[in-house]
């Protein structure tokens, strides 16, 4: 049984409720494989889908998710909302809930913004992606991925290379993956890592040769141009030598290993082109994953008594 | 806090094996033989008594009739008066409906609302030639109007008694009892 109002973050979940929206996503992939995509199970509920950045594969699988659970669902960005004309976060939240908005999906800047938001509406809260903080359904559907291929995440080796510091993915699927009881390691220039993540259990590696050494799971993140500027590495050019995914270091990792990423991909940096339309990538499926297991969130945090005050 | 007493075993593992044979002979002389026939089990327990439909089918008369497996959790009408959304689980209908005669099985009929979510379920993954249904237990107070093709028993009951179907493959035994709350 699913208990919350909102998902705001993997760190906040139990391993069983882990599991159980990974199992729920499993019926829901089923629905999308057919020719009519739709169940009538939110009928009548209504999803909103709240960006204040940029985003296609998020907000697309929210909002397909949406429609194929037959809710209504709009999407307000904020270049093209009231937020351009200044209304805070917490007004156009009091305003969603006036429409009776029964989930309200954010994806915001500011790490934190989903936990103020929840705590000022009745609707359930999802957090699409808040800062630097967590991106929540986007682990899920890498562990989904993962479980599909592999049965079991438990025991697996699982390295995450790229920028660490400023990556939600990598910190929601830390949180995710250990929980389930995989060996995380996470690999990068010292500049882009977290301090304090052995403490964790975490193994921290400099070196893409050593991280990847019987690797089951290879999630590369994106590399953000704009951290250059800050100095954290010298050139793109020098960081795709050191951290870019190319065939050799490949090689280094288990003959089965799945090859992920968030996307948007920077090909040629991170992950080479070959690697990224290969046989070990799993990018596009990922896409899809993240429909079901977008649903299994909408079904379990909009049914029920989510948005409505009175229900028991 | 509500307690059950069982109140009177209405079937034993003899008596639904014979239940289960009369329908499965009843199965085929109305759809005069298996051509393009299916069946389809409701979770949970119309999921084995579906196969062994098919297991005495194919004893009577030697074809194998393709079995599948529906959960309705997504279709029911009560998912917004619940407080915690129910698990779902998965279907498994691997081969197509269109034009096939569908006979939907399951343990208990009763409002016949499970009976209506199944058939909107069954009808978003195509378009059967007909569909039938088959329950091991009749027990009335129907809420919808929907009657079954092919009835393992007819049991009177009252609204405060449950009736529950117990099987080898999900229970550890076959029985059919009534039980009270009290």
């Amino acid at each position: 049984m699913f208990k919350r109002k909102d998902l705001l973050g993997l760190k906040d979940l139990t391993a069983a409720e882990i599991e159980l929206l990974l199992d729920t996503a499993v019926p829901m992939k089923e629905i999308i494989t057919r020719p009519i995509k739709k169940v009538p199970t939110l009928r009548g509920r209504t999803v909103v889908n709240l960006f204040y950045e940029n985003s296609t594969r998020t907000r697309g699988s929210f909002e397909l998710a949406a429609k194929y659970l037959s809710a209504d669902s709009i999407n307000i960005s904020s270049s093209s909302s009231s937020v351009a004309k200044g209304e805070s976060l917490y007004d156009t939240a009091r305003t969603l809930q006036a429409l009776r908005a029964d989930v309200i999906i954010l994806r915001h800047p500011m790490a934190g913004a989903p936990h103020l938001l929840a705590g000022a509406v009745p609707a359930a809260v999802i957090n699409a992606g808040d800062g630097a903080h967590e991106h929540p359904s986007q682990a899920l559907l890498d562990l989904f991925t993962v479980r599909e291929h592999r049965g079991e995440i438990s025991g697996l080796r699982v390295v995450i290379v790229g920028d660490i510091l400023h990556s939600r993915v990598a910190r929601s699927d830390i949180w995710g993956f250990t929980k389930l009881g995989a060996e995380v390691r996470v690999c990068g220039p010292p500049t882009l890592i977290p301090p304090g993540l052995e403490q964790a259990g975490i193994k921290v590696f400099h070196r893409m040769e050593e991280a990847l050494v019987d690797a089951d799971v290879i999630i590369m993140l994106r590399i953000q141009k704009e951290r250059q500027q800050q100095g954290l590495f010298p050139s793109l050019r020098e960081y795709a030598r050191m951290y870019g995914l190319n065939r050799e270091r490949l090689a280094l990792a288990r003959k089965d290993v799945l090859v992920m990423h968030p996307g948007p991909m920077n090909r040629g940096v991170e992950i080479t082109a070959d690697i990224a339309g290969g046989p070990r990538a799993v990018i596009e499926e990922q896409v899809t994953n993240g429909v079901a297991v977008r649903m299994a969130l909408l079904y379990l945090l909009a049914g029920g008594g989510a948005g409505h005050e009175n229900d028991h | 806090m509500e307690t059950l007493k069982e109140k009177a075993r209405i079937l034993d593992s003899d008596g639904i094996r014979r239940a289960l044979t009369r329908i499965a002979h009843e199965i085929i002389e109305r759809n005069k033989g298996t051509d393009n026939l299916v069946l389809i089990g409701i979770r949970r327990r119309g999921v084995p008594l579906a196969r062994r439909l098919a297991e005495k089918i194919k004893e009577i008369e030697g074809s194998l009739v393709p079995v599948g497996v529906l959960d309705i959790t997504l279709y029911r009408d009560d998912l917004s008066t619940l407080a915690h959304q129910p698990v779902v689980r998965q279907t498994e209908v691997n081969f197509p409906v269109k034009g096939k005669k569908v006979v939907l099985v399951d343990d208990v009929l009763y409002t016949g609302r499970t009976i209506r979510a199944a058939l909107d379920a069954i009808m978003d993954l195509g378009r059967p030639y007909n569909i039938q249904l088959a329950a091991l237990i009749d027990r009335g107070h129907r809420e919808l109007p929907i009657r079954a093709d092919y009835v393992g028993k007819n049991v009177p009951t009252s609204r405060r008694e449950l009736v529950e179907v117990r099987l080898e493959e999900t229970d550890g035994k076959d029985e059919v009892v009534i039980q009270e709350k009290t």
